[in-house]
């Protein structure tokens, strides 16, 4: 049944833009599949009550599904251990809820009055001793659970171990993007991270604005970015995969687009990726990407920054290897020319931004301004960004 | 200038019980209004990429649903319920301070008039009810957050007002005989919460006016720029926001604690420790305020202390649910619409408390921090426990206000519906926090997988609208032709039930001599050798109390008239530096105001 | 508790305006506690500006606080003044005190005007901000209490002198100690340990 269901639910990720409208049409045009939904939504609940012992991690895929931000799937040991953790402790409360229920029910079943005959009532003004058990009680599982809280919490906020070689990486959060750092290499890039599988990564974390939160839920929990402070995140990959998360501390107009995607690759992959990021761009000479670097020199380095040339305001992303990205836009648009041209036409109707209240001087940047380009200038910084290898 | 109906005798009313009722038909303005702001939320998130509403509208809406909701609509109903009862359930004619009252009324409607005006004049606060820094300090030009900061300002003094008023009255007017421990647990909850308001309002008042400085002025105590701290902004926020929960919860479990007994014939289990828990409680809750910053990167020593505060906390909040659970057992149950709403009470604040536990497991809570999975936590311990408490109080008192008992089957269609909506609309939140949706997001892409559970939730937001419409015509109908209810409907237990319904001005003809808890039941009822209830004979239930002269408090239009002058000082605070003389010209008329009110005397004249 | 008793006491409206400010003052706490509290989280923050020890000159602010403390002894006899019913030595008390603390004002004024010429404004740096925020809150709290005295010295004179007068001087003198009770922490606090 819970398959079925999740058949009618349709993993998106996957699917083909004709799909999608496929799906909307056959949605709307099914209210017998919606009244299954609703069929399985109360059938998943008793079976997710009665399934007491089943390993909770298959649970989490029947709650999740295809969900690429959960955070009950976790993919590193850092969200593992908090994982296993929550689950222990949901559990403990899914019994004290149980317990509960079944008594309210049954005393409220058991003692009502029926049309309106009431019994002589025994007037109970309390027991001492109950007090002290339902005190007690509660107070030792709680100072159960309290013992793995703590060591868990300080194995996960400890920094790492020398040993463990652990990459390090600054994120600078920004209105309405990320900022990675790789001082071992000494790159910037935006939005997206690559780190390697198998080794720790500590993240430290500030805000060049507001605070912000950086969480990829499936490595580990959130951490905030928080002006004028430094925070960290230790987190690893145990698999090479595509990790995405999105900012967690609201920072404004468009805090719901502002992401992040995580590659985590096999060493060689990223040292091979590491190494292509630090070479500066290779600027074009001829053609209409070279028209698109003129353009580019006088419309954008007030806020963009290229490697290697004198662009290098740190207000915006920098794009020395944007075209190896496959996204922008605070990782929410996808990195094809068809979104590049209508950003530059007009960034917020694509991401809503308040450029009107720009001030560079005091280094607040609420968005990307409309330059008015013509689309010839725009074809030809499309031509010169494409470059940016 | 007295008279007992029209717009002025509303407006220079002293009576605590008109003051309870302005404060309740205010309170359900706004939680209509609430109501439409989620539900314009619900109508955006209902689909990926949803277009309904565009960012800015939206954070706005999501900003001023939660301050619609915890300002201007569960803090004032409590305070129209303990406006109007708390005198009355300690034998009181009013409260210490009945022009105090009023003006704390009167401040508390021009604060969330002026709040509502910042819709009209450029735009709502837009940076979430708890409006951190520096992103509430970042655009000094827009004045939307200075509505925000000024607003709460305004209401936290109205409520600080009226903590003073509450304390003195239950400190100095009981009734004879009424000592501290017999006084029903609804008083009590609400002298646990007039002191967490007293103690918490005050720290928040400074961070609020901070930041107006530093909006305003250009000072820099949260500015990173500038040398200050973020961070501290989060502490003076939720030292104040932290007992401000327990404000808004205390006074629907002590309503919880008055209406279990009435209807299962037996007195509260454990009196005396559901009343220590209460007090527990709000001790408790000034020292777990950091873990709303579990994520801000305290440091792990930080964070496992108040870890183990909040974990300790559920403690007493478990010995409430215990006792109650023990006051019904073996009562003999009558399943009226005030009861259901209470028992509903129950199951819906043990889970919802039960993943606050979860929120307390701070490793875990890196996870569910700032997910739906915290709005699905507090939706069912505000939504399930404070409202579902609140609307067992309306239930079961308004047959005592108005005279009219509502109807018993559309009070119970009306608990159905907003009981399984309430349930549709925010146990599915837990999922989609969980599996990686974020709080305050104007929308969310396709392929996350959290379409449907967001499709669920936003028809059962629907549903819990239709059961509100439900009541208003319960309401509707009961004004024009409800059954009347006589003095005690329900075979109550306390002082309230005593009097007619509606109650006379001076609420006792003789003000009651006291002798026990439940004092009004024990003239109704002893005890045999085996504890059971023996009803008394009438002739048994007349009391002599009392008596003495009846002094009333006398209209006065000061109050009104001060809390208008503070309204336009606040608006010239706003448009500062050429709202000056605007503030100038308010503060003539508040202390015009404050001046005629401290010349005047309190009554006018005997009433024999 | 016998009934009698209960009504005598309780429903004084002296003492349950007593009551209510001592309630009041409690709250009072919370905020100058905040402030302070800020204080100290802020009186090393001093960006480019001056420094506590470079800016306070501890002399002049201990002769203002003598000054306050002093106006804190004529409030007692002010209020002493009312058990005897002597209403012309009381106003001369309540007016002395409001004198003194009119005097304390005026030395915190000019402290001021000092420090800004010296360059600590309120938007200098945090250290600035949070002192000025904290002492100008004390102030403004001073100023009401003088009101409060002056006015209570002239209501004396009206016929509505309520036979329970030596209750509102009380209660003046209950929040006039009160502040001068936050002075003694906000000198020892910021001044005398900030150098």
């Amino acid at each position: 049944m819970i398959a079925s269901g999740h058949a009618g639910v349709v993993s998106i990720l996957a699917a083909s833009p004709e799909d999608q409208e496929l799906f909307v049409v056959e949605r709307q045009m099914n209210g017998a599949s919606r009244r299954r939904s609703v069929v399985m939504i109360v059938l998943a609940a008793l079976a997710l009550a009665a399934c007491a012992g089943d390993d909770p991690t298959n649970l989490a895929r029947v709650v999740g599904g295809d969900v690429p931000q959960n955070s009950l799937n976790p993919a590193g040991p850092t969200a593992a251990k908090v994982d296993s953790l929550f689950w222990m402790v949901l559990w403990i409360a899914t019994v004290i809820f149980v317990l509960v229920t079944l008594a309210l029910v049954f005393v409220v079943f058991r003692f009502r009055e029926r049309k309106g005959r009431s019994r002589t009532v025994r007037q109970l003004h309390g027991n001492t001793r109950l007090e002290i058990a339902w005190t007690i009680i509660p107070a030792v599982i709680l100072a159960a659970v309290a013992v793995p809280t703590i060591s868990t919490l300080f194995e996960i906020r400890a920094a790492p171990d020398p040993e463990d070689n652990a990459l390090e990486i600054e994120v600078i959060g920004h209105q309405w993007w990320w900022e990675f750092r790789y001082p071992e290499y000494g790159f910037t890039t935006a939005n997206e991270m690559h780190i390697p599988t198998g080794r720790p990564v500590y993240l430290t974390l500030t805000s060049a604005d507001v605070i912000h939160s950086f969480w990829v839920p499936r490595l580990s929990g959130k951490r905030d970015a928080v002006p004028g402070r430094l925070t960290n995140i230790l987190m690893e990959a145990d698999e090479p995969g595509t990790y995405i998360g999105q900012c967690a501390e609201f920072c404004g107009l468009a805090h719901a687009d502002m992401r992040q995607r995580v590659f985590a690759q096999t060493e060689a992959e990223f040292a091979a990726w590491a190494l292509a990021q630090t070479e500066p761009a290779a600027l074009p000479t001829e053609g209409a990407a070279a028209a698109g670097w003129e353009t580019f020199q006088t419309q954008c380095t007030s806020c963009h920054a290229i490697s290697g040339t004198s662009a290098t305001s740190q207000l915006a992303p920098n794009l020395t290897h944007f075209a190896s990205r496959t996204s922008f836009a605070g990782a929410t648009l996808d990195n094809t020319d068809d979104h590049l041209r209508q950003w530059l036409r007009n960034p917020s109707s694509l991401v809503p931004m308040w450029p009107e209240r720009n001030d560079l001087a005091a280094g607040r940047i609420l968005g990307m301004p409309d330059l008015g380009l013509t689309e010839q200038q725009i074809s030809e910084l499309v031509a010169f960004l494409r470059t940016l290898e | 200038m007295t008279g007992n109906r029209g717009l002025w005798h509303w407006l220079t009313t002293t009576d605590h019980k008109k003051i309870g009722k302005l404060y309740g038909v205010t309170a359900l303005a706004f939680f209509v209004v609430g109501g439409v702001e989620a539900l314009l939320i619900r109508l955006q998130l209902a689909t990926p990429n949803g277009e309904i509403l565009s960012a800015d509208a939206y954070n706005q809406m999501f900003t001023m649903h939660a301050t619609t909701m915890v300002f201007l609509v569960v803090m004032p109903a409590a305070a129209a319920l303990t406006n109007y009862f708390l005198p009355i359930l300690i034998g009181a004619r009013d409260v210490a301070f009945p022009r105090l009252n009023a003006l704390s009324y009167w401040i508390f409607l021009f604060g969330g008039l002026f709040l509502t005006l910042s819709f009209f004049v450029g735009g709502a606060p837009d940076g979430g009810w708890f409006g951190y820094a520096p992103l509430s300090t970042q655009v000094p030009e827009v004045v939307r957050m200075d509505y925000w900061a000024l607003g709460l300002l305004v209401l936290g003094l109205a409520s600080v007002l009226s903590s003073v008023n509450f304390i003195t009255t239950v400190l100095t007017l009981r009734a004879p005989g009424m000592t501290l421990m017999r006084m029903p647990v609804f008083a009590w909850m609400a002298t646990v919460v007039s002191f967490l308001l007293l103690f918490s309002l005050p720290i928040i008042t400074i961070g609020l006016l901070q930041v107006y400085l530093d909006r305003n002025l250009g000072t820099a105590f949260f500015s990173a720029a500038g040398g200050g701290d973020p961070i501290l902004w989060q502490h003076l926020f939720w030292l104040f926001g932290h007992p401000e929960v327990y404000v808004l919860v205390l006074p629907a479990m002590g309503i919880v604690s008055e209406v279990l007994p009435t209807f299962s014939r037996k007195p509260l289990f454990g009196r005396p420790f559901v009343i220590f828990s209460g007090i527990a409680i709000g001790f408790m809750g000034f020292g777990v305020w950091a873990h709303h910053m579990f994520t801000a990167g305290l440091g792990p020593v930080a964070e496992a202390a108040f870890a183990l505060t909040t974990m300790f906390i559920a403690v007493p909040t478990g010995v409430k649910i215990f006792n109650w659970l023990g006051t019904i057992w073996g009562g003999s149950l009558r399943l009226k619409t005030p009861m259901l709403f209470s028992l509903g009470f129950i199951f819906l604040f043990v889970i919802g408390g039960l993943s606050g536990v979860t929120h307390s497991i701070a490793p875990a809570d890196s996870q569910q921090h700032d997910t739906y999975y915290v709005v699905a936590h507090f939706h069912y311990v505000l939504f399930g426990g404070a409202v579902f408490g609140l609307f067992s109080g309306v239930y079961y008192w308004w047959p005592k206000v108005t005279g009219k008992l509502l109807n018993e089957r559309i009070g119970k269609l009306h608990f159905w519906l907003m009981f399984i909506g309430m349930n549709l609309t925010f146990a599915p939140m837990h999922i989609l926090g969980l599996n990686g949706m974020p709080r305050r997001t104007y929308r969310y892409a396709e392929g996350l997988g959290l379409d449907l559970w967001n499709l669920v939730a936003t028809v059962g937001s629907f549903t819990i609208a239709a059961s509100v419409a439900v009541f208003f015509w319960n309401a509707y109908r009961t004004a024009k032709r409800g059954e009347v209810a006589g003095n005690d409907p329900w075979d109550g237990r306390t002082l309230e039930w005593s009097i007619s319904s509606p109650p006379p001005e001076h609420n006792f003809d003789v003000v009651p001599v006291v002798h026990s808890e439940d004092d009004f039941w024990h003239r109704k009822y002893t005890e045999d050798a085996s504890g059971n209830a023996i009803p008394l004979a009438a002739s048994a239930q007349a009391d002599p109390g009392h008596p003495e002269t009846i002094h009333l408090p006398s209209p006065s239009y000061y109050p009104v008239l001060s809390a208008a002058g503070i309204f336009v000082m606040v608006v010239g605070l706003v448009y500062l530096p050429w709202g000056l003389s605007v503030v100038g010209g308010g503060a003539v008329v508040t202390l015009w105001g404050l001046f005629g009110w401290s010349m005047e005397p309190l009554t006018r004249e005997d009433h024999g | 508790m016998s009934a009698a008793v209960h009504e005598e006491h309780a429903h004084d409206p002296a003492h349950i305006r007593k009551v209510a400010m001592w309630v009041f003052l409690g709250s009072e706490c919370l905020l100058f506690g905040t402030l302070i509290s800020t204080f100290l989280l802020y009186r090393t923050r001093t960006g480019d500006g001056p420094t506590a020890a470079e800016i306070f000159d501890i002399p002049f602010t201990s002769i203002s606080s003598f000054i306050l403390l002093m106006s804190s002894l004529t409030m007692v006899l002010a209020h002493h003044s009312t058990g005897r019913k002597d209403w012309r030595q009381m106003r001369v008390w309540l007016v002395a005190t409001a004198l003194l603390g009119m005097t304390f004002l005026a030395g915190q004024v000019f402290e001021f005007t000092g420090f800004v010429e010296e360059g600590l404004t309120v938007t200098t740096s945090p250290f600035g901000s949070s002192f000025f925020v904290l002492t100008s809150f004390h102030g403004t709290h001073v100023a009401v209490g003088v009101l409060m005295l002056l006015v209570t010295a002239l209501m004396s004179y009206t016929g509505r002198w309520r036979p329970d007068a030596g209750m509102d001087v009380e209660l003046v003198g209950l929040y006039w100690h009160f502040v001068d009770i936050v002075w003694i922490v906000i000198f020892t606090v910021v001044y005398l340990l900030g150098v």
